[in-house]
């Protein structure tokens, strides 16, 4: 029983990270109908960058929120290269955002090499029933939880919230009320690289960075994401955490090989299922 | 002449073929101008122009003041409220508050937190007259007002759209493939065809034009007026 609480606990804690990556892809494609495969780049980007200023000696906190920052910059960069030219179509941006993924790995293994990086986070353990799982996955679940509920209301009730869902409810009419789609678009992007920058920054320290985890970031983040149909945050985030706990107890009681594979299965099924449904997934730009 | 709409001599071709064909038109301040035509005339590509959606070949586009555009169909953000569908149309203005919207149509005011896409098309059409006048606009381009509309409901619209012509001095373009409505409504009328304006002139004399009433008004109609 403590064996699951405690698979429970850190499967969801992995699951936020999933989320948030899916989140940003959510965010991004719900207003410029691109998939950005540059998508666990930023994670890994804001990851490394943490641990840089961790090691010279910054704070936590600051060292963090700087990572966080260059995951937003990094997705402004990217958005302005794969949707910065007007008429750009969705499948060409795709295709700009998978080139720039694999650049970001030479850049990342020039900077900080190609072995695997860590930093700590929240030290201690928490017992939870009489299961010990360490606090730091309890600190993913919280700020996870809080970036979710500021998100919502992010896209309710403040003004650019507001012009970003018009964008992805119904872009024509987004166009003739004035707002520029290509900005919000842009600032979809920064948005995505911001919560791509997050779930890399919680994760490192219960995971390890390597300039390729966004391998396992990105196909986790698009399994969860493509449950909502790559525009709903909310099932995006329960989606993350069901792939986290499923992962984890996979893990726990079967084999820690087969956890990318959990993750595969799902997406494809969901894409079968929903293919069957109303035709090809991601539907082309409107 | 300056309006508060001036177009001249505008040219738009889509990859080889041409939508418009050097159409020149004016809608003159405070005046209520209708511009009609069938089927893939190239109304909707002249609003688009007109808005800014596509860039024109040859040709220039005045305004005077603010346009504001309610596009055909309704073009509604479906899965948001009726309040944020209007508080959107003062995106450009910095425009927030909906209640002179409300004031204007009553009608809206009990279904202001209502989804725009669960509205019937009368009530869609009403959402997006006001979502335009959020705008503040001098000028008001309104594409197909009665498609797909029930014709109390048409006449309905009409009535407050009549109204704000006279009372805020709004300046409109009616873009409308029902000619008889076009025609009664406003006081100077266009016709386009094949991306050309074929004929112009008060709209009083159009609607007994021979050419018009035939291709336009349904010959048999006229027969029977008379």
């Amino acid at each position: 029983m403590s064996d699951l609480i405690g698979y429970l606990l850190t499967g969801l804690g992995i699951g936020a990270g999933f989320a948030l990556v899916g989140s940003g892809l959510v965010a991004i494609h719900r207003v410029t109908r691109v998939v950005n495969f540059a998508q666990g780049g930023f994670a890994v980007l804001a990851a490394l960058l943490t641990s840089t200023l961790l090691s010279a000696g910054l704070p936590h906190g600051v060292a963090e929120s700087g990572g966080v920052a260059l995951g937003a910059l990094a997705g402004l960069v990217v958005g302005v290269i794969a949707i910065g030219r007007p008429g750009t179509s969705p499948g060409t941006s795709l295709i700009v955002t998978l080139g720039l993924g694999v650049l970001a790995y030479a850049i990342e293994v020039l900077i900080w090499g190609d072995q695997p990086r860590s930093f700590p986070g929240l030290t201690g353990v928490a017992e939870v029933g009489d299961a010990r799982v360490p606090a730091h996955y309890l600190l993913i679940l919280a700020v996870t939880a809080v970036v979710f509920a500021l998100m919502a209301w992010f896209f309710a009730r403040t003004d650019p919230g507001r012009a970003l869902t018009a964008c992805a409810s119904n872009r024509y009419a987004a166009q003739v009320v004035g707002i520029d789609v290509r900005r919000m678009g842009l600032l979809a992007f920064t948005l995505g690289g911001a919560l791509g920058g997050l779930a890399g920054v919680l994760t490192t320290p219960v995971q390890q960075v390597t300039f390729d985890s966004d391998v396992t970031l990105i196909v986790n983040g698009f399994a969860a994401a493509i449950l909502g149909g790559l525009s709903r945050p909310m099932v995006t985030l329960a989606g993350g955490l069901l792939l986290g706990v499923t992962q984890t107890v996979v893990a726990g009681y079967g084999g820690g090989a087969y956890q990318l594979e959990v993750a595969l299965v799902l997406m494809l099924t969901v894409m079968i299922v929903q293919a069957a449904r109303t035709g090809p997934v991601p539907e082309a730009a409107r | 002449m300056t309006g508060a709409i001036d177009i001249s001599a505008l040219t738009v071709r889509y990859a080889g073929a041409t939508a418009l064909d050097d159409v020149s038109l004016t809608v003159p301040h405070h005046g209520l101008t209708a511009l009609i035509g069938a089927n893939g005339a190239g109304k909707t590509t002249l609003v688009k122009a007109l808005c800014g959606l596509i860039r024109p070949d040859h040709g220039t586009i005045t305004v005077d003041g603010r346009i504001a555009h309610v596009p055909e169909g309704r073009e509604m953000f479906p899965d948001m409220t009726v309040d944020d569908n209007l508080r959107l149309g003062g995106w450009r203005t910095r425009r927030r508050d909906t209640a002179a919207i409300y004031d204007l149509f009553p009608g809206l005011a009990a279904l202001r937190a209502r989804r725009a896409g669960t509205l019937s098309g009368g009530q869609q059409q009403m959402v997006a007259i006001g979502r335009a006048l959020m705008a503040d606009p001098d000028v008001l381009v309104v594409d197909e007002l009665s498609l797909g509309l029930a014709p109390m409901v048409v006449t309905s619209l009409v009535d407050h759209l009549v109204t704000l012509h006279t009372t805020r001095d709004l300046s409109v373009l009616l873009i409308e493939q029902n000619a008889r409505l076009a025609l009664d409504l406003c006081h100077y009328a266009y016709v386009l065809e094949s991306g050309r304006i074929a004929l112009h002139g008060p709209a009083p004399i159009l609607a007994r034009d021979p050419r018009v009433t035939a291709a336009y008004l349904g010959g048999h109609i006229q027969v029977t007026d008379e």
